[in-house]
């Protein structure tokens, strides 16, 4: 897979790096609190009054928090061939970021193969039309 | 002084896909809940909709839509949204008004018409919005359902057989429902046989969206002596505080959490019931019976630990024994549930009051739990709504 020729299905939201990805968030530069999606103007911490945030590559592990499957096709905007494959979902629970974040489950990883507590990383596939979104892939017993 | 208001009257339209207009299934409701109260429409003094987003300005406005269908007869009005705790935001529109002394008998309504087919996004490319976001990427409404059922069975050891059970006995509490929308009962068996939609999750542990209404003549306790029904079921809390961050659950449309490096986390829907506690002067222990938001079996069962009904992890426990049947020692959704009605967003909250309004008083024929004193509501939507109320006799 060459992510380098295909495009993401939301710009910016993760780095291109096939080997590597990282999701993109921002942190609040004065109480250090992390957002996913990085779009974020006044920092959500009831007693910050942050404005101010730096672009963070969010950590590429974790464990699963929990886990599901889409068994039917989603609706609109969802793109997906026919016939329609079920896919694995994962909510991803990053250690040093503390927050927890959604992402479908890389292609041939069956809900069946996954439990909460597993160590997961991040990938780049693409969706059924081409457009290149992040997964989370279980990593090797023993990992990280 | 009391904060309690009496509740004079509560009525409903039968929940369904019925695929007419919103505000017929109002009036009716509406219509009902004066019959049950023996209160003229014209000495309403106050008119509280809860608003529907699915049927166009009418329902943007729905109080006044609803106060001119009944004929405007000059009452000050109001229209509360907030997702699935609509309704409690016009009840509670409604306690300040006759807690301030503004009126003493107020109408609140709750309609709604539900399209067909699958909930989704409104249409084109707005990768600002998250609720389009999500569904890009592949993660609908059950996806959030699914998770935290799942999460359960990692940190409690729940099964599917006890999600089951949940489906059936609140099948068997609907049964006879006349308001309720499906009406049949199931074994565990036929839960088992429906489809997965989204894996611990089938067809059956999901509930459906509906047409329906419901409607409350709530008044002042003066009015209600004056009246002659001082022995009249009382709200004696509404709660509708909001999340506080760092918020620990992942929600609808959301596809992260709030990060808790500067904060510690917190639960949502626990927090809901806790201020409706405070709010009464009781704790969980006051409670004869609940009516909490079943959009899925398996969140019944967090509803229950989130009430303090139990200990956490075990409503399982509390389910297999038997214990939230009616008959039980605490019945949950002795209606039915979301699981007989199906959802009509802004009608549930005030459904769930009618419930326990008809149980306090003893008229919930086949379904009624004995000695029914006090009953608490539970419910959350989306963008960090949800609501708790406490009705006692």
């Amino acid at each position: 897979m060459d992510a380098k020729v295909k495009s993401p299905v939301l710009e910016g939201w993760f780095t291109l790096d096939e080997r590597q990805p990282h999701l993109l968030g921002a942190r609040c530069t004065t109480c250090g609190t992390y957002y996913f999606p990085k779009a974020i103007k006044f920092c959500r911490h009831p007693d910050c009054a942050g404005e101010q945030f730096e672009e963070v590559p969010l950590s590429r592990t974790g464990r699963i928090w929990s886990y599901t499957n889409a068994a039917y096709k989603p609706p609109e905007p969802y793109v997906a061939s026919e016939p329609f494959v079920p896919f694995a979902i994962a909510a991803v629970e990053l250690a040093l970021e503390r927050m927890i974040v959604l992402g479908q489950v890389a292609t041939g990883v069956p809900v069946e193969a996954l439990a909460v507590g597993q160590a997961v990383e991040l990938v780049l596939e693409p969706l059924d039309d081409g457009k290149l979104t992040w997964k989370w892939k279980p990593l090797p017993e023993g990992q990280p | 002084m009391s904060k309690d208001i009496a509740i004079l009257g509560a009525g409903m339209h039968p929940w369904g896909k019925w695929g007419r207009n919103f505000v017929e299934y109002g009036v009716i409701a509406a219509r009902a809940a004066l019959a049950d109260s023996g209160v003229n429409w014209r000495d309403v003094q106050f008119v509280s909709g809860a608003a529907t987003m699915r049927n166009g300005y009418p329902g943007y406005v729905a109080g006044a839509t609803f106060a001119q269908a009944l004929g405007w007869q000059g009452a000050q009005v109001n229209t509360s949204y907030a997702a699935c705790a609509s309704g409690s935001q016009a009840l509670a529109a409604a306690r300040s008004k006759i807690l301030s002394g503004e009126c003493e008998v107020a109408l609140v309504i709750g309609a709604d018409t539900t399209p067909k087919g699958f909930l989704a996004p409104q249409k084109g490319e707005r990768p600002d919005d998250p609720d389009w976001v999500r569904f890009r990427v592949g993660i609908t409404n059950p996806t959030y359902f699914a998770l935290y059922a799942r999460r359960r069975m990692a940190l409690y050891g729940d099964t599917l057989a006890d999600f089951a059970k949940v489906k059936v006995k609140n099948a068997e509490h609907g049964f006879d429902n006349p308001n309720a929308r499906y009406r049949k009962k199931f074994t565990a068996e036929d839960v088992a046989a429906s489809a997965m939609v989204a894996d611990p999750l089938r067809l059956m542990d999901i509930c459906a969206t509906s047409d329906g209404a419901a409607a409350l003549v709530v008044s002042s306790l003066d009015y209600a002596r004056k009246v002659g029904k001082k022995d009249a079921p009382r709200v004696a809390a509404i709660s509708t505080v909001t999340p506080r961050f760092a918020n620990d659950t992942v929600e609808m449309p959301d596809l992260a959490t709030d990060s808790a490096v500067a904060a510690e986390t917190q639960s949502f829907r626990a927090a809901l019931p806790r201020k409706a506690y405070e709010e009464a002067g009781i704790g969980p222990e006051d409670i004869s019976l609940a009516e909490v938001y079943d959009l899925s079996t398996a969140l019944e069962l967090d509803w229950f630990e989130d009430l303090g009904l139990c200990p956490r992890g075990e409503a399982a426990r509390w389910v297999r024994e038997g214990a939230t049947r009616i008959g039980g020692k605490l019945p949950v959704n002795a209606s039915g549930g979301l699981a007989c009605f199906g959802e009509a967003v802004p009608a549930q909250a005030l459904a769930q009051v009618c419930e326990l309004t008809w149980q306090l008083r003893g008229q919930a024929g086949a379904r009624q739990v004995r000695g029914a004193k006090v009953g608490i509501t539970a419910n959350q939507g989306l963008f960090g709504h949800g609501s708790s109320v406490i009705v006692k006799r």
